[in-house]
């Protein structure tokens, strides 16, 4: 039963290979599906190229699709993976700036990791500032402190917060993503600007 | 170069096998993808080498000391491995070249200087965040943790709220 390595089912000493090589299955579907190209992965923001939507919310129903039913058939314990602990107003905040810093630099820390990768210059540039952001942070944390940890309420599940089954949940976040998709569509063929080139 | 360029994937095909390598994570180790935490645990453990003394004593560096090397973690080993397989990707599809993309009106210079403060914000936004786009928002998507949808919402949120003030960065 799953996860391994918390199980002990997998050695803990094979936990930095198996973390280089999901890695390098995820550097691989990022880059085979575009998203080493800022020009394409904005195309969100101004409608003319919803890749990163159809990517990202695929990505991740899947995935949780794919561990409701490992539970199902005892094959993962849900309790033992990490559920990222909720704090709202340092959430609420950072989410912000990365929505920002999405728009004004054109990639995230993953996506601009894979297009550095490639030989996209604008993606080291944008890396390096990833630095520059967390040793505001790392060398302001006294002053940060108090409020990067407000707000805090713990291992928080989301069905659970809206008092609705898991499988619910998951039916009405399928159903709404695929809404999206097909929303998109007519969006994108709007949108497309039939001379930009990316 | 051109003529060699294979098309990139289908965007559903891309986020299945994406789901797949998600489960995957979770099923093996139990926590899903990331990528902020690899920049985060090097500027600790650089800063750590130069002055340890300072390290030691102050909250944020402490934290990701506790354990030993910052370095040997799961989420550094998974950057690299981004690193390599991104690579190996724009290797079979024709991709790998120096270049700087941006809209034709705009300069290479304007365009690497707005990278780099955009990194800055979304570094800074990320350390707030406890996490990026992979580890807070898609991972804790999967994980069905409350803060990942607050924190998806909010990103794309702010993103379409901001983006008329940077349109001509970008068509």
């Amino acid at each position: 039963m799953g996860p391994l390595i918390k199980l002990g089912a997998i050695d803990a000493g094979w936990e930095l290979l198996i973390a280089l090589l999901i890695g390098i299955a995820f550097g691989f579907v990022l880059e085979q599906a575009g998203f080493s190209s800022s020009r394409k992965l904005v195309g969100l923001f101004y409608g003319y190229d919803f890749v990163v939507l159809k990517v990202f919310f695929t990505g991740a129903i899947v995935a949780a699709i794919g561990l409701v039913f490992f539970n199902y058939f005892g094959w993962i314990n849900l309790d033992r993976i990490f559920v990222n602990p909720t704090y709202l107003w340092p959430t609420l905040v950072g989410s912000a700036l990365m929505g920002l810093g999405f728009v004004v630099g054109g990639f995230c820390p993953g996506t601009s990791a894979c297009a550095a990768a490639i030989g996209k210059i604008d993606a080291m540039v944008f890396l390096g500032g990833i630095f520059i952001g967390i040793m505001i942070f790392a060398f302001g944390y006294p002053l940060f402190e108090e409020f990067y940890k407000s707000g805090a309420q713990g291992r928080v599940l989301v069905h659970e917060y809206l008092g609705i089954s898991r499988g619910l949940f998951l039916f009405i976040l399928t159903t709404v993503a695929l809404g999206i998709f097909w929303l998109s569509v007519g969006v994108q063929r709007k949108n497309h600007h039939k001379n930009l080139k990316y | 170069m051109e003529t060699t360029k294979k098309k990139y994937m289908n965007p559903y095909l891309a986020g299945f096998l994406l789901g797949l390598v998600i489960l995957a994570s979770f099923f093996l180790s139990g926590q899903g993808l990331g990528a902020s935490g690899a920049p985060k645990r090097l500027i600790v453990a650089a800063v750590h080498a130069i002055a340890p003394a300072f390290t030691e004593n102050q909250g944020f560096f402490a934290h990701y000391l506790a354990n030993g090397n910052p370095l040997n973690n799961w989420l550094v080993f998974m950057v690299l491995g981004i690193v390599v397989g991104g690579f190996f990707s724009g290797a079979i599809g024709g991709r790998l070249k120096l270049k700087i993309d941006h809209s034709p009106k705009i300069t290479s210079s304007s365009r690497l200087w707005m990278a780099g403060i955009g990194g800055a914000i979304f570094g800074l936004g990320s350390a707030f965040g406890r996490g990026c786009t992979s580890g807070a928002a898609l991972s804790a998507m999967s994980s069905f943790s409350l803060s990942g949808y607050i924190t998806v919402i909010v990103i794309f949120g702010t993103g379409f709220l901001v983006a008329g003030l940077f349109k001509k960065f970008w068509i």
